[in-house]
């Protein structure tokens, strides 16, 4: 019967997020001068629900606030209005508002009044060419006010509340047999009294004539104001022994309420159930103590637990799977009950056809943590707007394959590097208007955003069309900081990997935008963290491109298992270029001690990795045995020496450092088939440790 | 975080009825060599055989490798070695006693290889005595104290101090 509206509370902040970058989107795409009404009304919407659901859940604030904004919205619906820029920016300010508003709330955590004042006025000045002094107050209370079901509110002179008061609104409808079950109403009022200052209103409505009147049944209902700072769990426990028996509704008392004058009327209870109700009124309502202060657990909780929103198609399929696997267990379990030589043919296909549906399986539970990438994209219209602004460029950003799908992990860490890169190719990569039509290009600079899958990898690309890196220009800078010799000689893409180096920047300038030097560094870590790596291509005049590889997920690791004497590594599939048998003419020697080898014209260092991991066990291999496997880190090529490749599979990615310690050369460990770990090992990281 | 800390916090859920229960610490006692050593066996989460352990490259001798211990990644640490006591052969009675550090969300769960585990004795707080200098062999920052237990000496061990190993410091800093 009673409905904890606090478990909704998670869907309605991710629908109001949602909400609000549906209207973000949409103030976005408004075109001024050419409105599109469809967009306009889908802006309404969105903010007409926030405002509905603000107000089921008893956030006046924010519902009086989203009111304003459906005001002003509905009269540009109505063409009442003109759509100017400073609306929309105004709007765009609201929006932001509403965002810290909602994720303020969300955390627990005092909502920032002042300035949501400040949009406050800067809405109504929009509306009103004037401050006006909360006149839409009133309204949208009244609108947004909940509408607790079971009250029954009786024609009564009002008397209006001015101090804000923080407690609960209780509508209590005792069913008939309450009394029957031996619960007395007037015991919990006396609780609820020690919570805080209880008022209490008696509905008596539903009391029958005299004559019909059957004492050991309760006919009547209270509408009670606790005025506490207990919590609502707190509140309801007093009414768990009644439950079963009682209609219960509760409402925060977040705002100056329309609360009615508290009335004690004894005189008509008394003759309308004599037995509990006689001091039912007068006593909590005298029982004016002061309200003690709990401690409320829910503030020190976490905030709000991480959920993820999964299409049931995926729960469906994932169903579908645990049910094929059930039947091959059973499938193998008769098999194994009295098994003979002869069922070795079906219990192989057996095996083989969980092993199917075990990888089937994991692929779903996978597919699960799956989000489409527009989850980090659809912020970016917003940031490119407003720094487009900013610099006074035109520049409109496309984007592309949105609907990757890639992991919920992924996307919560890459949209740091990916506003970093962005910024870049809007500061640095796109010029001014004028210097574009000079170099005969169109004056509205483009910066296309995309994303897709290729092979087990999702590549996110950040395409601009603007000025490209002049690679004189990084040389001559490189050289200048001190950063690599003069006389190095060195190929485009290292001199494009420069812009990577720890405190290399270009700008001659520095804005508040970018230009500092650190940051690409610091991007190329993040991605090579989340195990990914970065490339660019740029052409002078022409533009860049910048390309993240990403795993898909990061809990599983294509890998190629090599041995190393006894031991077993996992090099990660992505990082491997080729393998190559080695053969005697291939090594070099350089200067006695480093060894190359010749991979078609190039000349590749090599680590051996018996060496750089101070192996000793298994038969010494001659030095010119083994495999070498050619793998890229830090965007140079190198070749691993290792004893014999063992085979491809995918690797479980487990910590070594939740109860050890971070290793050198080592990104983490794995379960193998037979029970013993093989550590994974860190490319790029063996890349720096073989250089020291 | 080890008894000092637990003890006063058992006795005020207790009370003063229960003497007995409050003063005493029980300990896991194994042997080193000739020395017998003992840890809170609150600690002990279980005692294993020695398994073979995968080698972690280029860390100090006495941190044996990792092995699996369901699902767990877990590291194992040689007592002999960290003690700088002499070697031995592992033999299928070398036990792995696999403790629990830290507290709160910080725990972590390593494995000791120690020659036998002995006994799990009861130690009265009042009994254990300090550790004195021990010189240079066994650092006692280990050694919270020393008990005597039928003619026996047993040092006991802190076991936080045990595997906060320097090198796990440096690497956290």
């Amino acid at each position: 019967m009673s409905i904890d509206m606090s478990q909704f509370h998670q869907v309605f902040f991710e629908e109001c997020f949602e909400g609000l970058e549906a209207m973000e989107s949409g103030l976005l795409s408004l075109d001024i001068g050419d409105i599109d009404s469809e967009v306009i009304n889908t802006i309404f919407r969105a903010a007409h629900s926030i405002k509905g659901g603000s107000g089921t859940f008893g956030f006046t604030v924010v519902a009086e606030y989203t009111h304003i904004m459906e005001t002003l919205l509905d009269e540009m619906r109505d063409g009442r209005r003109q759509v100017t820029k400073p609306a929309v920016d105004v709007l765009l300010g609201s929006v932001d508002c509403l965002r810290e508003m909602l994720t303020s709330i969300q955390n627990e955590e005092d909502v920032n009044m002042s300035s949501v004042a400040k949009h406050q006025a800067a809405l109504e000045i929009e509306l009103n060419g004037k401050a006006s002094g909360g006149d839409h107050a009133p309204a949208a209370t009244h609108a947004a006010a909940p509408a607790p079901v079971a009250v029954h509110e009786e024609p009564e002179p009002e008397e209006e509340e001015i101090e804000e008061e923080q407690g609960w609104k209780i509508a209590f409808c005792p069913y008939l047999s309450l009394l029957k079950t031996g619960n007395d109403p007037v015991r919990l009022f006396r609780e609820l009294s020690a919570l805080g200052t209880l008022t209490s209103n008696v509905n008596i409505q539903d009391v029958p004539p005299f004559a019909e009147l059957d004492p050991e049944e309760c006919n009547i209902s209270w509408e009670l104001k606790l005025v506490t700072d207990a919590t609502e769990a707190a509140v309801r426990e007093i009414f768990s022994w009644v439950e079963e028996d009682c209609a219960l509704e509760l409402a925060p008392l977040a705002k100056p309420k329309k609360a009615k004058k508290p009335k004690a009327a004894p005189a008509p209870v008394v003759e309308a159930a004599p037995v509990p109700v006689v001091e039912a009124a007068p006593a909590p309502a005298a029982a004016k103590k002061a309200a003690p202060t709990e401690s409320d657990p829910s503030k020190n909780a976490p905030k709000a637990s991480s959920s993820i929103r999964v299409d049931t198609d995926k729960i469906d399929t994932l169903i579908n799977m645990v049910g094929e696997v059930v039947i091959t267990q059973s499938m193998l379990g008769l098999i194994g009950e009295n098994f003979t030589m002869d069922k070795v043919g079906q219990l192989k296909r057996g095996l083989a056809q969980l092993e199917r549906h075990t990888r089937d399986l994991q692929q779903s539970v996978m597919n699960i943590r799956m989000l489409p990438i527009s989850f980090v994209f659809s912020r970016f219209p917003r940031l490119v707007h407003d720094i487009s602004t900013k610099l006074n460029k035109k520049i409109t950003l496309k984007l592309v394959g949105e609907n990757t799908e890639v992991d919920k992990a992924v996307v919560e860490l890459i949209n740091d590097p990916l506003v970093h890169l962005i910024r870049n190719s809007l500061d640095h990569g796109i010029e001014m208007p004028a210097e574009r039509l000079a170099a005969g290009k169109p004056e509205m600079g483009t910066i296309e955003l995309k994303a897709y899958h290729r092979g087990g990898h999702i590549v996110i690309e950040i395409v601009d069309d603007g000025r490209g890196m002049d690679k004189s220009k990084l040389l001559a800078k490189a050289i200048e900081k001190g950063l690599v010799d003069e006389s190095t000689i060195m190929s485009d893409k290292q001199i494009l990997e420069l812009i990577f180096m720890p405190g290399f920047s270009t700008a001659e300038q520095l804005t508040d935008i970018s230009g500092r030097g650190v940051g690409m560094d610091v991007v190329r870590r993040n991605i090579q963290s989340l195990g990914g790596n970065i490339d660019i291509i740029s052409e002078l005049g022409k533009g860049s491109t910048i390309a993240i590889h990403l795993p898909l997920t990061l809990a599983i690791l294509d890998g190629q298992s090599v041995a190393v004497g006894d031991e077993t590594y996992i090099v990660p599939l992505v990082s491997i270029i080729e393998s190559i048998n080695i053969t005697e003419k291939m090594l070099n020697k350089v200067a006695g001690k480093g060894e190359t080898f010749k991979l078609r014209n190039e000349y590749l260092p090599i680590i051996r990795m018996r060496e750089i991991f101070n192996v000793k066990s298994g038969a010494a291999t001659k030095s010119n045995e083994g495999v070498i496997v050619v793998v890229e880190g830090q965007g140079a090529l190198c070749g691993f020496l290792v004893d014999e490749l063992l085979g491809q599979q995918q690797v479980v990615i487990k910590s070594l450092e939740a109860n050890y310690r971070r290793v050198e050369g080592v990104s983490g460990a794995t379960i193998l088939g037979d029970g013993s770990v093989a550590l994974i090992l860190d490319v790029p990281g063996l890349v720096r440790l073989s250089v020291r | 975080m080890s008894q000092e800390n637990e003890t006063p916090a058992v006795e005020a859920v207790l009370g003063q009825n229960t003497p007995e229960i409050t003063n005493t610490i029980q300990y896991l006692s194994f042997v080193l060599g000739k020395e017998e050593y003992g840890v809170d066996i609150l600690r002990v989460q279980e005692i294993r055989s020695w398994e073979p352990v995968s080698r972690v490259p280029n860390v100090p001798p006495y941190e044996k490798g990792v092995v699996n211990l369901r699902g767990a990644i877990v590291p194992i640490i040689d007592l002999r070695e960290r003690f700088s006591l002499s070697k031995v052969e592992y033999t299928p009675l070398t036990v792995v006693v696999v403790l629990q550090t830290g507290s709160g969300s910080h725990t972590r769960i390593m494995g000791v290889v120690v020659d036998s585990v002995s006994d799990v004795i009861s130690v009265d707080k009042a009994e254990i005595q300090g550790a004195p200098d021990f010189g240079t062999k066994v650092s006692n920052e280990f050694i919270n104290g020393l008990v005597s237990v039928s003619e026996r000496m047993v040092m006991l061990l802190d076991v936080d101090k045990l595997l906060t190993l320097e090198s796990f410091e440096q690497n956290e800093n």
